[in-house]
């Protein structure tokens, strides 16, 4: 009856349930797609207010460039974690489950956290005029937000959070090329991310 | 030394109970429905086990709604808990020998 091949067994089920259980499932590849899109839409935006206020920008006028920038950024950030919203949602329910659960609440919070900190930091070093700093500690935080929530969900989310953080601290030593590592970072690295997550966890054969 | 096949719990003998009670040790509540996913069961066969579970005081019941659906999640009393922690402590030593 009580066989060590047994007891062992026990053990790993055991394991196995109480990782599972403590995850969020419900995340949909397409919400890093969706995510994804939306950053390349914003950075494409960027691009063009960054050439028509590139004048006023280099003739000691730097906050009307700053501040439209500001708008995209909010404008994207909020497409961007609707869509993700909208389909992560979408499978949760499809699926039977529940959305707003223990783990998605401890979710929200672990990337939540290094989020805000980050996001503090960033208004502080656009007041001092760091400017080249912003692209890459938005990549910086965010992926170490990714790297903290990865263990209520995915491990993949985690392993995103690791190339956003390098490409953030390439991006650090290469100034003038801010907005590419961000549109690599928050647009190709989601939509790659996302289809990896897509094909491994959501697909109907 | 005393045996620690003594203290392994015969409610959680069954890899059914077993799982129930891993989910709920790390969860303030589970429903059915993610139980039925997280163990791989059919639905007579998590009932039931549930019912001895819940008969022993190992587990409480909430029934509620999410719109018209039923939705019946599952908690562990502090009993099960207990339990539990002793029937994974026994387990863990008896392997422990065996190395």
């Amino acid at each position: 009856m009580y066989s060590s091949k047994e007891n062992l067994e026990a053990l790993h089920d055991i394991r196995k349930i109480m990782s599972q259980s403590s995850r969020f499932i419900g995340l949909s590849g397409l919400s890093g797609i969706a995510a994804g899109i939306c950053a390349l839409a914003g950075a494409v935006v960027a691009h063009y207010e960054i050439e028509t206020f590139r004048s006023f920008y280099e003739n000691g006028q730097p906050e009307k460039l700053r501040m439209v920038l500001l708008y995209v950024a909010i404008g994207t950030l909020v497409a961007a974690l609707l869509s993700a919203w909208f389909f992560t949602y979408q499978k949760t329910v499809n699926n039977g489950g529940k959305v707003w659960t223990a783990n998605m609440r401890r979710l929200l919070w672990s990337l939540a956290i290094p989020l805000v900190a980050g996001g503090i930091f960033l208004l502080r070093m656009v007041y001092l005029g760091y400017d080249g700093m912003i692209a890459p500690a938005c990549l910086i935080f965010y992926g170490l937000a990714l790297m903290n929530a990865s263990k209520y969900t995915f491990s993949e989310v985690g392993n995103l959070g690791v190339y956003e953080i390098v490409l953030g601290l390439i991006g650090l030593f290469v100034p003038g090329y801010g907005l590419y590592f961000w549109t690599i970072g928050f647009g190709v690295l989601h939509i790659v991310y996302g289809g990896i997550m897509w094909n491994k966890y959501d697909k109907k054969d | 030394m005393e045996n620690p096949i003594a203290h392994l719990n015969k409610a959680f003998d069954n890899r059914i109970r077993l799982g129930i009670m891993s989910a709920l040790a790390v969860n303030e509540q589970v429903s059915y429905n993610e139980l039925k996913e997280l163990i791989e069961v059919t639905d007579g066969n998590l009932a039931s086990h549930l019912k001895t579970l819940e008969e022993l005081g190992f587990v409480k019941v909430q029934k509620g709604f999410v719109g018209r659906k039923t939705n019946t999640t599952y908690s562990a009393t502090k009993a099960g808990e207990k339990a539990f922690k002793i029937h994974i402590d026994a387990l863990e030593k008896m392997i422990r020998a065996l190395e």
